[in-house]
C-alpha cells in the first residue's frame, strides 16, 4: 500500500488539481479528459486501478459547478485508492460513460442518473434503476420537494413536508 | 404467438418440437419468488431450459435511506444505515461511524474498537448462517435451512442481550459504542464458541461430499478473477476466484491489523468454492472473536470522552431491559441546568462535523461495503452514499447464468448472497 502523499506525487503530473486529505487522494478532472484519465489509471502498471468501487454524485444548487460526479477507484494489487471528481454545470449535466472501461459502472451510472438526472453519454442502457419508470424528477437533487411527489392516493394529497400545516 | 396452419409439418413425426426450438421464451422470475432472497426480479430469456439472456431488475425495496439521512442529524444517521443491509447491520454502522469519525478527526477508544470487531465478526457468522440456510433451502437441503437459522438464533440472542435488539441495533455510534457488554454476555459468547465448531462440522458432513450438493454447485456459475474485478465483484465471490482481497487485511480499520486471521481463497471460482469459503470464514471469525474476548479483560471506556461528540444520555440495563439511567435523568432534571441544555442541544442538533468528504470501506460478509460521506459543516450529512456489495455483485448475475440451466440460476444467485435491503437501500 503506497501512502496517499506518495500516490499523489505519482499522479500529479497528469492530475494537477488534486487534494490529499484524511489519507485520501482526490483529483478533479475535466469531463473531456475523463475516459482518457480512467484508461491511463487502469492500465498504468504502477497504478493499476482495476476496481471501480463506486460512482455517485453530489448536488450543490447554489454553487458552480452544480453537480460533482465522484468515482472511487481502487487497486486490487496495490490496495491504494483514488477519488476522481468531475464538475458539471446545472444546464449541461452530461459526461461520457465509463462502462466501456469498467463494466461495473453500469448500475452505478444508472443510479446516479436516476437520483440526479446526470446523463452518461454512451451508456448502453441508461434507464432508471431504483425508481419506477415514469417517475418525475430526480429525488436526490437538493431542490426536489420532500413528500408530495406521487403520493396521491384515492383523492388524498400529502403536501411536501415544509408545506404541511398541523391542525 | 400465432399458429401458421400452412407450415410444413414433419410428415414422419407430427409431434416434433424441432420448429418450436427456434423461438426463445421470456419469463419473469420474481419479484415474488422464494429463491430470490427478497424482491429481486430476473427477466430470463430461455431457449428450452437454457438461459440465453438474463437481466436483473432491482428497486422494489427502495426506501430512500440516503435521502432521509440528509434530513436527520449525524447521530440519527446510524439508525438509517443499519437498516440498509439488514443481515449485516453492524457493518453498516461501523462504516458510517468510521467515516464520520474520520471527518471529525477522532478515534474510538480501544475497548470500543474491540467491541466493534467482536460484534462485526459475530455478525459475519450470523450472516453466513443465513446464507447457508437460504441457499440450502433453495437447492433442496431443508435440514440445512433449519440448522442455519437455529445457530443464528443463538447469535441474535447475544445481540439482543448486548444491544436490546435482534436486528437494526444502532449499537456502534459516532465515537464508540452505545454501552459496554452486560453481565453474562461474555459467557454466552464463550458458550457459542464452544458449540459452533461442532455445528460447522455437521454442515460439512451434510453437504461437502453430498452428491446432489456437489452436482448443483461444482462447476456452476463460474466467474473468473478478471471478470469479477471488471464487474466490481468483491467478497467471497472474488476470493473464490483466487484473489485474496479483503479490506480487513489490505486497508485495516478498527485495529484489524493486530488480529490473527487468514484470508480464505479457493481457485475453482464456482458456487462450490463460495460455499467452502463461507464455511471457513465462519471459523476465521470465531478465531477473531476469541482474540476479542481476551482483549476485553481490560476494562476501559467505550465512548470518546468528548461531550461535543458523545451522546449525552446514559443507558442502563434494568430488570426490564435497557432504559435510561435514573441517576442521569435526576442529574439533568433536578441538579444541573447546564447539563439539561447540553442534553437538549445534542439531541436536537447533534454533533457538528467539519466540511469534507471521505470514502470508508469495510469488509462486510458480502464484500466491500463503502460509505461515501460528505459534510458541508452542518449538523446533518450533506450526502451519504452506501456502496453496497450486494448491489454491485448482482450485476455479475447475467455473466454467470448465461448458457447455463434455469436451475443453475438459482444456485448462482444463492452463491452471491444478495440482500435486497442493501441493494435497493
Amino acid at each position: 500500500m503506497i501512502p496517499a502523499g506518495e500516490l499523489a506525487e505519482r499522479v500529479r503530473p497528469r492530475l494537477p488539481d488534486l487534494v490529499v486529505a484524511r489519507g485520501e487522494v482526490a483529483a478533479v478532472v475535466d469531463r473531456d479528459h475523463l475516459l482518457e484519465v480512467l484508461g491511463w489509471l487502469r492500465s498504468d502498471p504502477e497504478l493499476a486501478f482495476d476496481l471501480l468501487a463506486s460512482v455517485t454524485a453530489t448536488d450543490w444548487p447554489d454553487r458552480t459547478p452544480r453537480y460533482w460526479v465522484v468515482y472511487e477507484l481502487a487497486s486490487t494489487s496495490f490496495h491504494h485508492r483514488l477519488r476522481l471528481k468531475v464538475g458539471l454545470a446545472a444546464e449541461d449535466a452530461r459526461l461520457p460513460s465509463a462502462v466501456g472501461l469498467y463494466p461495473t459502472a453500469d448500475w452505478h451510472e444508472r443510479e446516479t442518473f436516476d437520483f440526479y438526472g446526470v446523463l452518461f453519454e454512451g451508456h448502453p442502457n441508461l434507464r432508471r434503476i431504483m425508481l419506477p419508470e415514469g417517475w418525475e424528477g430526480h429525488p436526490l437533487r437538493k431542490t426536489e420537494e420532500m413528500g408530495g411527489v406521487n403520493t396521491r392516493y384515492r383523492g388524498a394529497f400529502i403536501p411536501p413536508i415544509d408545506r404541511r400545516v398541523s391542525p | 404467438m400465432s399458429f401458421d396452419t400452412e407450415r410444413d409439418v414433419d410428415p414422419i413425426d407430427p409431434l416434433s418440437t424441432a420448429e418450436l426450438r427456434q423461438e426463445t421464451m421470456v419469463i419473469n422470475m420474481g419479484p415474488q419468488h422464494p429463491s430470490t432472497h427478497g424482491v429481486l426480479r430476473l427477466l430470463l430469456e430461455l431457449d428450452g431450459e437454457t438461459v440465453v439472456r438474463c437481466e436483473p431488475i432491482v428497486g422494489y425495496l427502495h426506501t430512500g435511506i440516503e435521502k432521509n439521512m440528509e434530513y436527520r442529524t449525524w447521530q440519527q444517521g446510524v439508525t438509517f444505515v443499519t437498516r440498509a443491509d439488514y443481515l449485516s447491520p453492524f457493518f453498516n454502522e461501523l462504516a458510517y461511524a468510521l467515516a464520520v469519525e474520520r471527518l471529525l478527526g477522532i478515534e474510538a477508544p480501544p475497548r470500543a474498537q474491540v467491541l466493534r470487531v467482536l460484534f462485526c465478526e459475530l455478525n459475519r457468522i450470523a450472516s453466513h448462517l443465513v446464507w447457508l440456510a437460504t441457499s440450502g433451502m433453495e437447492l433442496g437441503a431443508v435440514s440445512v435451512m433449519l440448522f442455519g437459522f437455529r445457530e443464528r438464533e443463538v447469535i441474535l440472542d447475544i445481540f439482543e442481550m448486548a444491544t436490546g435488539l435482534r436486528m437494526n441495533h444502532a449499537y456502534i455510534r459516532i465515537g464508540g459504542v452505545v454501552m459496554d457488554l452486560p453481565d453474562g454476555a461474555t459467557d454466552a459468547i464463550e458458550d457459542f464458541l464452544d458449540m459452533m465448531p461442532g455445528r460447522i462440522r455437521e454442515y460439512e458432513s451434510l453437504l461437502s461430499s453430498n452428491p446432489i450438493w456437489i452436482q448443483r454447485n461444482a462447476g456452476v456459475g463460474i466467474l473468473s478473477a478478471e471478470e469479477a474485478i471488471a464487474l466490481g465483484v468483491t467478497g467471497p465471490t472474488l476470493r473464490a476466484a483466487g484473489v485474496p482481497l479483503d479490506v480487513r487485511r489490505d486497508e485495516p480499520y478498527s485495529g484489524y491489523e493486530t488480529y490473527e486471521f487468514d484470508v480464505i481463497t479457493r481457485d475453482s471460482a464456482d458456487c462450490y468454492a463460495r460455499y467452502a469459503i463461507r464455511l471457513d470464514e465462519m471459523r476465521e471469525s470465531m478465531r477473531i472473536v476469541e482474540q476479542c474476548l481476551d482483549r476485553l479483560r481490560e476494562p476501559g471506556p467505550v465512548m470518546v470522552d468528548d461531550p461535543k461528540v458523545a451522546w449525552p444520555s446514559r443507558l442502563e440495563v434494568g430488570p426490564d431491559g435497557i432504559g435510561n439511567s435514573p441517576a442521569y435523568v435526576r442529574h439533568i432534571m433536578e441538579e444541573s441546568m447546564e447539563a439539561l441544555i447540553h442534553h437538549f442541544k445534542m439531541v436536537t442538533e447533534g454533533v457538528e462535523v467539519p466540511a469534507g468528504e471521505v470514502y470508508q470501506p469495510v469488509e462486510s460478509p458480502r464484500g466491500e461495503l463503502g460509505l461515501y460521506v460528505v459534510s458541508d459543516g452542518e449538523h446533518r450529512p450533506y450526502r451519504v452514499r452506501i456502496r453496497d456489495p450486494s448491489f454491485v455483485n448482482l450485476q455479475a448475475v447475467p455473466a454467470m447464468v448465461k448458457g447455463g440451466l434455469v436451475a443453475d440460476a438459482i444456485a448462482v444467485i444463492a452463491s452471491l448472497d444478495p440482500v435486497m435491503g442493501g441493494v435497493d437501500r
